[in-house]
Formats: C-alpha cells, sequence, structure tokens
C-alpha cells in the first residue's frame, strides 16, 4: 500500500477502474449516489420490469448510506457508511447496467466479487462510524428518487476529497480476506 | 415518597439522546488513542486515524458521531419511594426519545413492524428494561444501539458441560465470523447465565462498563482478558481490513441459572460505543 492516495472523479472508465488495488487509499472528487436496502430493492424492480432507473448508472458510484438530518447551518448530517453485505443480492444486477463503484463497509458475497471481475467494478470501504467526519467531504445534496423513504432515498451528493479505501478489485482481490491473513495469529 | 416531575424525566431523556450521540466517555477516547499507538497495520492506523479525528468533530460540534444513531435502549432503575407526578413513567421515557430525536437531528431508524416496514418518524418506540430497586432516585442508562453492530450478535443455550472453554470459542467464534460488519475496533458484551432471554439483556447491559474496567469477580475479569487476547489474534483489524487491533475490550455479566442451562448471549458494540447515565 503506498501512503499517497489516488485521487479519481466518476463516471469511472474501465481504465480508471483497472488502476485501483486493494489498499490503495483514495480521495473522490465528483457526484455519486445514494442507495440503500430499500431503494436497492426498488432499483431492482425497475429493472425486472424493463423501465428505466431514476439515473444514468453507467460509470457512477453508489454509496450506501441513510444520512442524518442536517443541523441548521449543516449541507447534511453525519452520513458514514453502512453494512454492505445487505445490498448482495440486488448488487450483481446494478454491475451488469455499468455501475462502477460501490462505497460501504464490511465484506461482500461471492457473488458481488464475481460480478465485480465480469463487469470490472471496485468496491471501496469508507470509515464505518466516520459520520461526522464524511459529511465535511460533502458539499451538496440532492434528492432525486423515492422520497418516501426518508433516509434511504437515493440522493445525489457532491463529495469533494471524500476519503476511501479499495477494499475489493477488478482483480478478485479482497483487503478483508488478505488483510486478515496477514495478521492472523490462529488457525 | 419523593416525587419526580413527568416533564423532568423527559428532558433528561432527551439530553441523553442527544447527548450520547455526540460525546463519547473518556476511556473509549484514550482506548482509541492507545489503539493507534499498538496498532501494527497500516492500513488499520489510517482508520483509526479516522475515527480519532472523527469523534473529535462530533464532540466539538455536538453532531452524531455515526449516522446510525441507533434503537434507543434504556436500563430503567426505579426507586420503590418514587412517585412520577404530571403523567407515566413509561409515557415521559417515550417522549424524551421523540424530542431528542426530532429536536436533536437524530436519524429515525425505527419502522413500525419488522414485515411491513414502515418508519415510525420520531424513532420511537424505544426498548426498555425496568428494574424495582430500593430508595427514592430514578437511575436512566441510555444507550443508542446501532443496526451493523447488533446484527452481528448472537445467543446459543450450551449444556453446562461446554464450561468456560465452550463459551470462550463461541464467543471468539461470534467475533470471527462477524469479521468487519460490526465496525471495529469493537467491544464484545457477554452475558452468561440466566436463561434465553435473560443471558441477552446480561450482555447489551455489560456494555454500560466502562472501557479497560474489569470485573469485580477475579474468575470473570481473567476470563474477560483471555477472550480479548483471543479476539486480538483473529486478524480481522480496524473496520475489518486486516490487523491487531479487533476489540478494545471484553466485558461479561453473568447470573445464577438452571442446573440443565448454560445460556451464552454475545452483543457486539461498534467503536461508536456510546452510552449515557443520568440519576434523578
Amino acid at each position: 500500500m503506498s501512503d499517497e492516495y489516488k485521487r479519481i472523479t466518476p463516471p469511472l472508465t474501465d481504465e480508471d477502474v483497472a488502476q485501483l488495488r486493494i489498499g490503495d487509499k483514495v480521495l473522490i472528487t465528483g457526484y455519486i449516489y445514494t442507495a440503500r436496502d430499500a431503494a436497492h430493492k426498488r432499483l431492482v424492480e425497475l429493472i425486472e420490469k424493463n423501465e428505466p432507473l431514476p439515473f444514468d448508472i453507467k460509470g457512477q458510484i453508489m454509496y450506501y448510506v441513510g444520512p442524518a438530518p442536517a443541523k441548521p447551518g449543516y449541507v447534511i448530517g453525519s452520513a458514514g457508511p453502512t453494512t454492505s453485505y445487505r445490498m448482495d443480492p440486488y448488487t450483481p444486477q446494478l454491475l451488469k447496467l455499468g455501475l462502477k463503484g460501490m462505497i460501504g463497509k464490511g465484506q461482500r458475497g461471492e457473488a458481488v466479487k464475481e460480478a465485480m471481475k465480469k463487469y470490472k467494478a471496485v468496491y471501496f470501504e469508507a470509515v464505518g462510524g466516520a459520520g461526522a467526519l464524511l459529511a465535511r467531504r460533502i458539499k451538496s445534496v440532492e434528492i432525486i428518487a423515492y422520497e418516501d423513504l426518508g433516509p434511504e432515498a437515493i440522493r445525489k451528493l457532491y463529495v469533494e476529497d471524500f476519503p476511501v479505501i479499495v477494499a475489493n478489485d477488478m482483480y478478485g482481490g479482497d483487503l478483508f480476506l488478505e488483510g486478515k491473513m496477514k495478521y492472523r495469529k490462529v488457525g | 415518597m419523593r416525587e419526580i416531575e413527568y416533564d423532568q424525566i423527559v428532558e433528561t431523556v432527551k439530553n441523553l439522546a442527544i447527548e450520547s450521540n455526540s460525546v463519547l466517555d473518556e476511556e473509549m477516547y484514550r482506548a482509541l488513542e492507545q489503539a493507534l499507538q499498538t496498532e501494527k497495520s497500516p492500513v488499520g492506523k489510517e482508520v483509526l486515524k479516522q475515527i480519532i479525528e472523527n469523534d473529535r468533530i462530533a464532540k466539538n460540534e455536538m453532531i452524531p458521531i455515526c449516522q446510525d444513531t441507533g434503537t434507543a435502549v434504556m436500563f430503567v432503575e426505579v426507586g420503590e419511594e418514587v412517585v412520577v407526578k404530571g403523567g407515566h413513567l413509561k409515557d415521559a421515557l417515550i417522549e424524551g426519545v421523540r424530542r431528542g430525536y426530532v429536536e436533536g437531528y437524530l436519524r429515525k431508524s425505527m419502522v413500525k413492524d419488522p414485515l411491513r416496514r414502515v418508519n415510525t418518524g420520531d424513532n420511537t418506540p424505544p426498548v426498555i428494561h425496568f428494574d424495582i430497586v430500593p430508595g427514592d432516585r430514578l437511575k436512566i442508562m441510555f444507550a443508542p444501539k446501532g443496526g451493523g453492530s447488533e446484527n452481528m450478535s448472537m445467543a446459543k443455550l450450551f449444556p453446562p458441560a461446554a464450561g468456560r472453554e465452550g463459551i470462550k470459542k463461541f464467543v471468539v467464534d461470534v467475533v470471527d465470523q462477524a469479521g468487519g460488519n460490526p465496525c471495529p475496533p469493537i467491544i464484545v458484551g457477554v452475558g452468561i447465565g440466566g436463561n434465553f432471554e435473560m443471558s441477552a439483556i446480561l450482555a447489551k447491559k455489560s456494555l454500560f462498563r466502562k472501557v479497560g474496567e474489569r470485573h469485580p469477580d477475579p474468575f470473570y475479569a481473567e476470563l474477560e482478558l483471555e477472550i480479548l487476547e483471543e479476539v486480538n489474534k483473529l486478524g480481522i483489524g480496524p473496520m475489518g481490513l486486516g490487523g491487531t487491533v479487533t476489540a478494545l475490550d471484553v466485558h461479561i455479566e453473568y447470573y445464577p441459572c438452571h442446573i440443565a442451562s448454560l445460556p451464552v448471549a454475545v452483543n457486539i458494540q461498534c467503536h461508536a460505543n456510546r452510552h449515557k447515565v443520568a440519576v434523578l
């Protein structure tokens, strides 16, 4: 792992994704889209009915987050990642449509990792529970779909230097497994 | 008898909700700084630095440490000589949660029922555990408990023969399976004994103990340290990205149990170890 940060701006191309390896520290600047459990369910229902999604997903990065409400004077409330495995049942279908990056916390299932290799995508870990720190890097917020879902609505965020770590890359690398094995002292 | 005003209870719970979500115990800040010193993994150190910086921002600006401001969990000890004036105790506790979450800009994470899943809009109802104690005080122990770490918790009823080693293995396995999901470095709450439901309540209650504080019984204090050592050999590390600090502490609480049973529950607490107590 290099101590330097890599900088990326979505939409991402295959070439952008190809440069990212597990353990890389990355700063994201640009627009990203929030979605968690309930929004994923609705997106996949649209795909199954062959209907268009509320935003063009090609090359985009999705952030698994349900932010806290903004205090007066703030753009957004605390906004750290939620646990990603809950999105696993829906993720391969979104990757197939061109989703290139996901930000969450915790390990992904085999089907997601396979789909990331197949469709050339990357999974970033943001630090869970660092909601106050991460919210500072969010500069604008716009609800673009499913307002009725409250914290689970889809929001378009403009982020600047949003800090993440590459946890799974398109080569099948998995930092959760490799990191754990490196420091493991039991069977 | 001693009278306590309904409104005072509401105000107290509201403040507990708001403050506990932004400010940790001093012991937690120290434990995280200590973890940064001992952690071997560079990625793990980066994660811990972000956590420490985050917790500093949250405290200074009085904004939530984590967007998951949790289910409001309360352990309430009601003195036998306490009378609530102007309303009912339980209503006051619920109203305090409602005001804290609405007026404090905290996230509303409760749904009306587990299957149809419509948000209640004000983070009520809380989960309340009451106890009746001697005296004229009202003690409210408040914890916003996040979903990510709660989801990784587990309970099991062992035969007594499983013993100390059986329990140790179970707790370490639960942490191992949880991996990075519960936002390590974690605090592991373990409830041993009682019965099925009581073991889980003990595990939750053990999380109110300060980080670094041992069980008063040396037998259990030693078991806590043994489990902590084993857990930190797993390699999970901060946020599960590999490292030597997976847990900051292990807390055990026990209760007598049936001759046929050895109930054990493991309640996992994320690094946003939010607990606050008020006594009226």
